[in-house]
């Protein structure tokens, strides 16, 4: 486990992406996919390949923000006693491994453990924050004062039906970074990210100086390129998710990691030549 | 019952946890039905199809036969099992769907476990002409088949929920996921009084009417107030709107029968209040069975319409308060109470009612023979068929 920094939130690597005059890729997998350790090792292969920030994924038994890969993933990973104390172990293997670990979980799992003994031992385990993608500000009084207490940073989501109150509103409560979920509906590699994805990376800019980072179906390195074109990172969970998923062993779904993980760093680089 | 008033908040529970992509829609939805109540035109379009289309007011029915075996109280039943549709679902769908074309949406999608909220809402749909699909997990399709035929007559789709326990619980996080992709033309027409606010307060005042009928009706026959109503509690919503109306009065005593399944101790339950602790699921804060890392546990019931791990946050607020109390009532004890009121009354109840007539047999043996209570019957049995060949060997190859 890592010792306690006086800074451990996201902001300093996306300020280095940003001065490398490029986005940040920010990687998503789930804990205990295909197991505990399946998952810690593919975890730490994404930040090997290029991975940026790692959003470590806590499995829930009622993922209503994600797509069919997802919640499989998550099935199979509850099915095999994947434990909330996983996702700690699996946070610190990803800090020791050089990138920022920020879980994203479902609200209800903080709450059973209580939101201020959550927040203790994942600052413990060298966590960033929190991505809470059903948990709205107006809910969050007390993981506001939980990650002020831990120096925690609060990814909230904006989307595009989102009107300018409400991404005041969300802005005002992030710390870190703010996701711009591009598409309405849930995860899912998609063939297009969504038309109003940079019209919503543009509204949401005009709204915070916070890193505005996109996500919600990007799979490819030219979808990586184009988001990278105008936003600040480009977030990537279900194409990753399916190296595993499709692979007949780990070390097969880790060599795919491995390539598209590459091919998403190159495109985060990349100009994109329509801008 | 002090503390100031938060919208959304029933003290603790309640709230909006939900996916930041809904909140304009929660939004919206908040403004048209806070619109629509002061509506003079809403509110005699709600009450023309009330009075034209589901038969409203529902009568009450005193069932002496049925009280012999219920300690000798007079015992009056609340007959929602009478309107269009067979149960009280149809009152807050007729609303919704109102809501819905005032909001210029034309597509409703609806969870269901029973398959009661799906025909009331392919129903409604069918006669609003809105385009309809209906999510019920896959178990519940085969136990409730008979209303899968009705829901797709009417013109609905419904689709089988495979995944997770293929249960209520799982229509709803489909439902939700459907929600949040359509949800420029879409309403999530929600059956119960849980979800995010406003759904929990919309979908009770929706609901009311059933205890402000019969408040009057009970007043009028009996000529005083009951001592206790009684009302099965799977989400909650006949229990809401026949409690609402007696919360100020104070001698009024009201139960939730929760579904015991086959025992607290089995762990095959849905007795939230016998068993579990606060959490969230669906949007909302209220008692939830969960496990110790905050995983949503599966839910057991004979009746597919009470099979839900939570339960309504105003439910869990009443019942912290202390207005409310909550009992349980296993499957084998609502059987026999199923069987009791079809043989001494001549009313077959839904297996989810059944719950509430368990509850007063064992209410009315405690009180004795000079109380009077009044029993919310939710809806009518015939989809439970099925479920009653199969419990007592009614047909070849049933078994007990």
């Amino acid at each position: 486990m890592s010792t306690l920094h006086l800074s451990t939130g996201v902001g300093g690597v996306l300020a280095r992406c940003r001065a490398e005059g490029r986005a940040a890729l920010i990687g998503y997998l789930p804990v205990g996919y295909p197991s505990v350790e399946g998952s810690i090792e593919a975890m730490v292969a994404m930040v090997e390949a290029g991975v940026d920030i790692v959003e470590v994924g806590v499995p829930y038994s009622d993922p209503v923000m994600d797509g069919p890969l997802i919640q499989a993933a998550a099935a199979a990973a509850l099915e095999a006693g994947t434990r909330v104390d996983d996702v700690f172990t699996a946070t610190a293997a990803v800090r020791e491994a050089g990138a920022p670990p920020i879980p994203m979980t479902y609200w209800n799992v903080v709450l059973r453990r209580g939101v201020e003994r959550f927040a203790a031992d994942l600052a413990a385990a060298g966590g960033a924050g929190l991505i809470t993608p059903d948990l709205i500000p107006d809910e969050a009084g007390d993981w506001v004062a939980a990650s002020d207490a831990h120096g925690l940073d609060r990814v909230f989501l904006v989307a595009p039906v989102s009107t300018d109150e409400r991404l005041a509103v969300v802005t005002a409560a992030c710390r870190g970074f703010v996701y711009a979920a591009s598409t309405m509906g849930v995860t899912g590699v998609r063939s297009a990210v969504g038309g109003g994805a940079a019209e919503l990376f543009a509204r949401t800019r005009a709204a915070t100086d916070l890193p505005v980072c996109v996500g919600l179906g990007v799979s490819t390195r030219e979808q990586a390129a184009e988001v990278a074109s105008y936003a600040d990172g480009v977030i990537v969970g279900s194409a990753l998710v399916r190296c595993l998923a499709e692979a007949r062993e780990l070390s097969e779904g880790l060599d795919a990691l491995r390539s598209l993980t590459a091919e998403l760093a190159a495109g985060v680089r990349q100009r994109h030549p329509n801008t | 019952m002090s503390g100031e008033y938060t919208p959304g908040r029933f003290g603790a529970f309640g709230g909006r946890y939900v996916p930041e992509a809904l909140v304009p829609a929660l939004e919206e939805l908040d403004e048209a039905r806070q619109k629509a109540a002061v509506d003079p035109d809403f509110l005699a379009e709600l009450d023309r199809l009330h009075r034209t289309y589901s038969g409203r007011p529902s009568i009450i029915t005193e069932v002496p036969r049925f009280a012999g075996h219920a300690g000798g109280a007079r015992i009056f039943l609340k007959r929602e099992d009478l309107n269009h549709t067979g149960s009280h679902k149809i009152n807050n769908v007729l609303a919704q769907a109102l809501l819905t074309k005032r909001m210029g949406k034309t597509r409703v999608i609806a969870e269901t476990g029973a398959g009661q909220h799906g025909v009331a809402t392919a129903t409604a749909a069918a006669l609003m002409g809105l385009e309809c699909r209906i999510y019920m997990g896959k178990v519940d399709t085969e136990r409730q088949a008979l209303n899968v035929a009705r829901m797709r007559m009417l013109g609905a789709e419904v689709v089988p929920v495979e995944h997770g326990s293929a249960t209520l619980k799982d229509a709803i996080n489909e439902a939700l996921r459907d929600w949040v992709t359509n949800v420029g033309t879409t309403h999530y027409l929600i059956g119960t009084v849980t979800g995010p606010h406003p759904f929990p307060e919309m979908v009770r005042d929706f609901h009311r009417i059933i205890g402000v009928e019969a408040r009057a009706q009970v007043l009028q026959e009996a000529g005083r107030l009951p001592d206790a109503v009684i009302a099965c509690v799977g989400g909650g919503s006949n229990a809401m709107g026949i409690f609402h109306r007696f919360i100020d009065d104070e001698g009024v005593r009201l139960i939730g029968i929760e579904a015991g399944g086959e025992g607290i101790e089995s762990g095959r339950h849905a007795a939230r209040f016998a068993s579990a602790d606060p959490g969230v699921l669906h949007g909302a804060m209220s008692y939830l069975m969960q496990d110790a890392d905050g995983q949503t546990v599966e839910s057991h019931s004979i009746s597919a319409g009470l099979d839900y791990p939570s339960v309504g946050p105003e439910h869990s607020f009443l019942r912290d308060s202390g207005r409310a109390e909550y009992r349980y009532a296993t499957d084998g004890a609502v059987m026999e109470a199923f069987e009791l009121l079809c043989r001494t009354e001549g009313i077959i109840p839904a297996l989810e009612s059944a719950h509430a007539l368990a509850g007063a047999i064992e209410v009315g043996r405690e009180l004795g023979p000079q109380a009077l209570l009044l029993v919310c019957l939710s809806g009518r049995g015939d989809k439970d068929m099925h479920t009653a060949a199969a419990w007592f060997g009614l047909v070849e190859d049933g078994k007990k």
